[in-house]
């Protein structure tokens, strides 16, 4: 057996069933083996996708996603994946070439310093100097990349170790001492939390990605109810707990919605589950949550005290630690001011009902989102790419399980969305999933309609198309004096007839209610389809400027009840 | 407020690893004022020692970031009051005359240090030390002309304690 057999092997053993990857010079041998292998191997069109289609298959599935490119350009090709991965916690495993042993550091043809250039963005990484050592190397990858706080592990793999012959095709353990992530909570403190919890009139929970890495949704629900606390997420919290319950105020942050982001100064108490506390979810750190005191709860000790001081830290896994809770809490009598505190939010979050039927040309991205909103199914993913759709998307979708919002949150990587709508699927075949995406972001990757047409991947497309750098163009408008530098994307493509180049069916949508019946009907024919919609230009979300405290909301909603404004969210 | 840290750190002994955890510094632009890298007691570990002038919430986050690196298996701050440094420095100077070699023997007998090499118009010493004792002999050397310095930077442990 040789190397490039050994780690399709190594990869099977792992439970992988499908990689993304790109061909090239350096891994002719690995994909020479793959030739005879049953392992599903997706051919993107561009390596970046390939590994945002790996995060997009492990975000869905909970699963390693794998992808594979080729030296030098193939590999430095993912490095920004990787990093969005490290940003987002997503496990992921890239494995890429590398010219033979002897020709590294001599600047040889595609050689780059993988290793070296992903130092940063990685949680690991490995370079198989010994055909042998494959087997171990993919197991501790694997191992690394899944526990603890999940994350990017690169595997380079130089050229003649793919054509070279194992002595011995074993597994043995790769010891790493440095490495014991811990995931049971320290009951002490628990028992602790449990004393701030009884004392607190206004707790609140932010939840973030960790609840939902960690598949501790029903346990956050549960803890949530005994406790009478309203739940506030990240954007990559978005589905830890269901939206449409009226406990859940929806995200929290610079876009975040106005009763979480004009309440969360009230609480006395905060109890943070698997979130960093990034720039973007709390606005001025100083001013955030000034009378509260904080329980953290974190896989990744490094997060705890990073950004936010914290009065009682618990290390461990999110599902661990809930259940701890929930296990010490069954005849839980809760405190009377909590209850009121409840109930008076969750009576602001159906009060302040955010207006989404206009019937105004071009259209409302609310309408648009909302629409889309409407036609899915339960089942249903949706992926994002990065700028305003994204801010829409998550601020007008309520995402009511986990694992069924995907975006790039941390690095805010434009071109993600598609992408990882194709990993989603992969992943999720029997699930409909719908790509929603600015017309800038989508241009970036939008050469994997070849990908979707050649695998008959059925992904909807959604396209707010307003020929604009839509968030930077809202921060010129709102923030930069209306100096609107480089942000008019002018009008090419044709979208429906760029996808309609691809075999793809596209169609031009201009009125209300058109995006819910085409969407409607895809997902009743399992087809693909790109949905290019025409919105308004000048349409902004309301949002909290940088440097701001969370409650500094600029910006005007449309409520239903048209007779509230902004700060009766407040009162 | 940015102050001198000593911080001792047990990790892999393998390609990279230095890179990953000075990159952890440099990020933060801290400036290492100096490292140390050798074997440690247990086989394939090595033991890094560095100096780095930071703040120290800076640094808190720093060290949990290296706790993070798979390589790395133990983080320690010493501090000067429990702990021992001591450093290692060559010092080649000019000894123009037999007055001067003379006079540069002595500083070297009562700093307890070695002449490791001597030719015509210049004198090698080695200094192991303290680093402030090694300053203090660089500077009664200095009008003598210092040709050149080698320093190691300080190593350091932690004082055994009675447990």
């Amino acid at each position: 057996m040789n190397g490039g057999e050994a780690i399709l092997k190594a990869l099977k053993e792992q439970d992988v069933d499908t990689i993304f990857g790109y061909p090239g010079g350096s891994v002719i041998p690995l994909y020479d083996s793959l030739y005879d292998d049953d392992l599903r191997h997706i051919l993107v069109r561009h390596e970046q996708c390939a590994v945002h289609a790996a995060e997009g298959y492990a975000r869905a599935s909970g699963k390693v996603g794998v992808c594979l490119a080729t030296s030098g350009p193939g590999a430095t090709n993912l490095v920004t994946g990787i990093a969005d991965a490290n940003m987002d916690s997503t496990p992921l495993v890239a494995i890429t070439g590398q010219v033979n042993l002897s020709a590294i550091g001599n600047d040889a043809f595609q050689e780059a310093d993988m290793i070296g250039i992903s130092m940063p963005v990685t949680k690991h990484s490995y370079q198989i100097t010994n055909v042998d050592s494959i087997p171990s190397i993919v197991k501790s990858s694997f191992d690394i990349a899944k526990s603890g706080r999940p994350g990017p592990v690169l595997i380079d793999f130089p050229k003649e170790m793919q054509q070279g012959e194992l002595s011995k095709y074993e597994t043995t353990l790769i010891e790493t001492p440095g490495y014991n992530p811990t995931l049971k909570g320290n009951i002490k403190q628990v028992t602790k939390s449990i004393d701030l919890i009884k004392k607190a009139s206004n707790p609140i929970i932010l939840a973030g990605g960790g609840v939902i890495i960690s598949g501790a949704s029903e346990q956050l629900a549960k803890f949530a109810k005994t406790i009478n606390a309203p739940v506030v997420t990240t954007l990559m919290g978005k589905g830890a707990v269901p939206e449409d319950d009226d406990y859940a105020l929806g995200m929290l942050g610079m876009h975040g919605r106005l009763v979480a982001n004009k309440n969360i100064n009230k609480s006395d108490l905060l109890i943070a589950i698997g979130c960093r506390f990034s720039d973007r979810t709390t606005g001025k750190i100083d001013e955030f949550i000034p009378n509260a005191k904080v329980i953290h709860i974190d896989v990744d000790p490094a997060e705890i005290g990073k950004n936010v001081d914290v009065d009682i830290p618990i290390v461990g896994d999110a599902f661990n630690v809930l259940k701890m809770f929930n296990d010490k809490l069954t005849k839980y009598e809760p405190n009377p001011n909590s209850i009121k505190w409840l109930d008076e939010l969750k009576a602001k979050k159906t009060k302040f009902s955010l207006k989404t039927n206009y019937d105004t040309t071009p259209l409302m991205p609310q309408t648009v989102i909302s629409e889309i909103s409407e036609s899915l199914t339960e089942d249903s993913i949706v992926t994002t790419d990065v700028g305003l759709h994204q801010m829409f998307a998550a601020h007008y979708l309520n995402v009511n399980k986990p694992r069924k919002f995907i975006s790039s949150g941390g690095l805010g990587t434009m071109g993600y969305g598609f992408p990882a709508a194709i990993g989603a699927k992969v992943a999720c075949e029997d699930d409909p999933v719908i790509a929603i995406c600015g017309d800038g972001g989508f241009l970036m990757v939008s050469q994997e309609l070849a990908t979707i047409q050649s695998y008959d991947l059925p992904i909807i497309i959604t396209i707010l198309d307003n020929r604009k750098l839509g968030m930077v163009y809202q921060w010129q408008n709102l923030l930069y004096n209306k100096r609107l530098s480089q942000t008019d994307l002018g009008t090419v493509p044709d979208f429906v007839k760029l996808a309609e180049s691809y075999g793809i069916n596209g169609v031009n949508i201009t009125k209300p209610g058109e995006t819910k019946e085409v969407i409607k009907n895809a997902i009743k024919d399992n087809e693909a389809i790109l949905l290019n919609i025409d919105i308004q230009k000048d349409e902004f979300l309301p949002m909290v400027p940088p440097g701001a405290a969370i409650e500094e909301v600029i910006g005007e909603y449309n409520f239903v009840d048209e007779s509230l404004s902004n700060e009766d969210a407040a009162k | 407020m940015c102050t001198t840290h000593t911080i001792s750190i047990l990790v892999e002994h393998k390609p990279g690893v230095l890179q990953k955890v000075t990159g952890l510094f440099s990020r933060r632009g801290f400036n290492i004022e100096s490292i140390t890298v050798g074997s440690s007691e247990i086989e394939n570990l090595a033991r890094m020692v560095i100096v780095v002038y930071a703040d120290n919430k800076g640094l808190e986050q720093v060290k949990k970031q290296l706790n993070k690196l798979v390589d790395v298996i133990k983080i320690q701050e010493l501090h000067s009051n429990s702990s021992v440094k001591r450093e290692l420095c060559l010092i080649k100077v000019q000894t123009k005359d037999s007055k001067a070699r003379t006079e540069v023997f002595q500083y070297t007998d009562v700093f307890r240090c070695n002449i490791v090499d001597v030719c015509d118009n210049s004198v090698t010493i080695e200094v192991i030390g303290h680093p402030n004792k090694i300053n203090a002999f660089i500077k009664l050397l200095k009008h003598y002309g210092i040709k050149k310095i080698a320093r190691t930077g300080p190593t350091a442990v932690a004082r055994g304690s009675a447990n």
